[in-house]
């Protein structure tokens, strides 16, 4: 393993579960970070950065390259639930709790986790389809789950660009939350699970909710998920998926040491922070900051739904996907 | 507020009461999260006071709320679609499946278990495959006096009229497939269609009211093979229904009965 990576990884965890990003010294940076940070703050650099902000803002450059592809993906798999059903395509049969995909068993990591520790006993299907999900997603990066697939992010999107809408004209503020508040919820519904013998999240989940409306048609349901956007829109930017879904944290778990996510390029990096701006989990980009990082090049941490968000709206290609092992360009190629 | 900045000052000068309310809002939206879901234990409650009718092979109820992904794969399969899913305003755990067999009963016309084999967490029991080992209710004459057979009465035409939607298999005319119950008629002397419709072997039968042998009177009279899969209820002609099916919550789950 590149030298790191067990610091990295756990430090990724342990933002994920709510801690705070810490600032590194000199002696945490990697040797050619040290020499990169030196020159990015020679006056020089810095003056050049400036001028390369201010030409790249007249013409702006944000893409949304990943973003359509990212909502075909949402569109696509959860279209795919409903024509299997409606009119027996038998390609991705069920909701999103659990489901055969071309008859292969698919079972959602959390709601799978509850039923566990509420029930009690898990046969056999279960099994084969939780780790089905589970090698997915260890390969493919945990919250790859919330925007490529959960119906909600698509919804909650929309949701934010409203809100952002509105603050802009002051007439909604966003009310930031603790971040540790999800880990303790995590704990609460899986606590809660397993006393009452219920899976009682279920209840609640936007996320299963949103999909057998899809599928099954079960309206009424989605009055809980109308309210949990307004209070998106009105109140809290991105709330539920920043702040309380556990299945977040679920699959943030399963994929933290995938190999498949974004990568920061501190070298192309003009550090104005477009990309924390529009990020649904800011603190994994904390080594966008100048001073920030630790390595010249960094891989985001196991919270980033590989969104890609930061890699349309960078306009200096400091951010890319990476598959580690494959994609891994040595130094030399720049 | 464009370049470089190290820390965002305004959050640095509020810190202090800012970061209080942040807690303080956090607990608030975490006990109201916490709270929204206890709808669930409430929801339970009213699926035991009130239970409906769950897919052959259910385990008991209880259980059976636990183990349920509520991923409605026992929906996609039912060849005539008897199995709905609960919405949050149906009084069951939301996502869980139910049958209403008034409506559409479960006649095992997949040739049972298509549901059971579906489920991908043991919530229809993967012990039963035949459908006279399902237990999902038992039928009971609810309305004795407006059975047809108890006055003696018989039946002309479809079972339930014209408006119908349900369908049931009817081997004589199709092996593999239901047929809608409106296009079926009948002309009975005597009304017996839970028995003849009972896709149970002596789950039901018409014995004698009285011991006279003049006396047409019949009672239906449910025995104990009766699966409670509701066809009766569904097929019974008059409104409201005479036969019903009183639903099993404890008792269903094949494993716990041979423990």
């Amino acid at each position: 393993m590149t030298p790191g990576f067990l610091s990295r990884t756990l430090d990724g965890l342990r933002q994920m579960l709510g801690g705070t990003p810490v600032k590194p010294t000199a002696a945490d940076m990697t040797p050619a970070m040290v020499d990169l940070l030196a020159f990015k703050k020679t006056p020089e650099e810095r003056k050049r950065r400036k001028e390369a902000i201010k030409a790249e803002r007249e013409h702006d450059q944000t893409s949304n390259k990943w973003r359509w592809r990212r909502w075909a993906s949402i569109i696509l798999i959860n279209g795919l639930f409903l024509a299997s059903f409606k009119v027996d395509l038998q390609l991705i049969e069920g909701a999103l709790t659990a489901s055969r995909v071309v008859g292969f068993h698919f079972a959602d990591l959390n709601s799978s986790l509850q039923l566990m520790l509420a029930h009690g006993h898990v046969v056999l299907n279960l099994v084969i389809g939780v780790t089905t999900v589970f090698l997915l997603y260890l390969i493919a990066g945990g919250r790859a789950f919330c925007s490529w697939v959960c119906p909600y992010h698509l919804l909650s999107e929309i949701a934010e660009k409203l809100h952002l809408t509105l603050a802009e004209k002051r007439l909604v503020k966003d009310h930031a939350l603790d971040r540790r508040l999800r880990p303790v919820l995590f704990v609460i519904f899986a606590g809660l699970a397993f006393a009452s013998g219920y899976t009682l999240f279920e209840t609640i989940s936007p996320v299963g909710i949103l999909s057998r409306a899809i599928t099954y048609g079960t309206l009424i349901g989605l009055i809980w998920v109308a309210l949990l956007l307004a209070v998106e829109v009105l109140w809290s930017r991105r709330f539920w998926c920043r702040y309380v879904c556990p299945i977040g944290l679920t699959y943030g778990i399963a994929g933290t040491v995938a190999p498949v996510r974004i990568l920061h390029i501190a070298d192309n990096c003009f550090h104005e922070g477009k990309c924390r701006d529009v990020c649904l989990v800011p603190h994994v980009l904390e080594m966008t900051k100048l001073g920030y990082g630790r390595e010249t090049e960094t891989p985001i941490g196991p919270d980033c739904t590989r969104c890609a968000m930061c890699i349309d709206v960078c306009p200096s290609g400091a951010l890319k996907f990476d598959v580690k092992g494959l994609s891994r360009a040595p130094e030399a190629a720049e | 507020m464009t370049d470089e900045t190290p820390d965002r000052p305004e959050k640095r000068l509020a810190k202090g009461g800012e970061e209080r309310r942040r807690f303080l809002r956090s607990v608030a939206v975490g006990s109201a999260v916490v709270g929204a879901s206890l709808v669930g234990l409430l929801q339970h409650k009213l699926a035991l006071a009130a239970p409906r009718l769950r897919p052959p092979g259910a385990i008991d109820e209880e259980a059976f709320l636990a183990a349920c992904i509520k991923c409605g794969q026992c929906v996609q399969v039912c060849p005539i679609e008897a199995i709905e899913l609960a919405d949050l305003n149906d009084g069951l755990s939301n996502g869980t499946p139910y049958i209403v067999a008034r409506d559409q009963a479960c006649d095992f016309s997949c040739d049972a278990t298509q549901c059971i084999l579906a489920c991908p967490t043991g919530a229809l029991s993967h012990l039963i495959d035949k459908k006279e080992q399902v237990k999902m209710g038992v039928a009971a004459l609810a309305r004795p006096d407006a059975c047809l057979a108890r006055q003696g009465k018989g039946w002309k035409g479809a079972a339930r009229g014209g408006a119908f939607d349900g369908v049931l298999r009817w081997s004589e005319v199709d092996r593999w497939k239901a047929q809608p119950v409106k296009g079926h008629a009948y002309d009975l002397e005597l009304c017996d269609l839970c028995v003849q419709t009972c896709p149970i072997e002596d789950a039901i039968a018409l014995e004698p009211l009285s011991a006279d042998p003049n006396d047409k009177r019949r009672t239906p009279v449910v025995k104990s093979a009766c699966v409670g899969c509701g066809v009766c209820e569904m097929m019974c002609p008059v409104e409201p229904v005479a036969i019903e099916v009183k639903v099993t919550t404890i008792g269903r789950d094949p494993a716990r009965k041979s423990a």
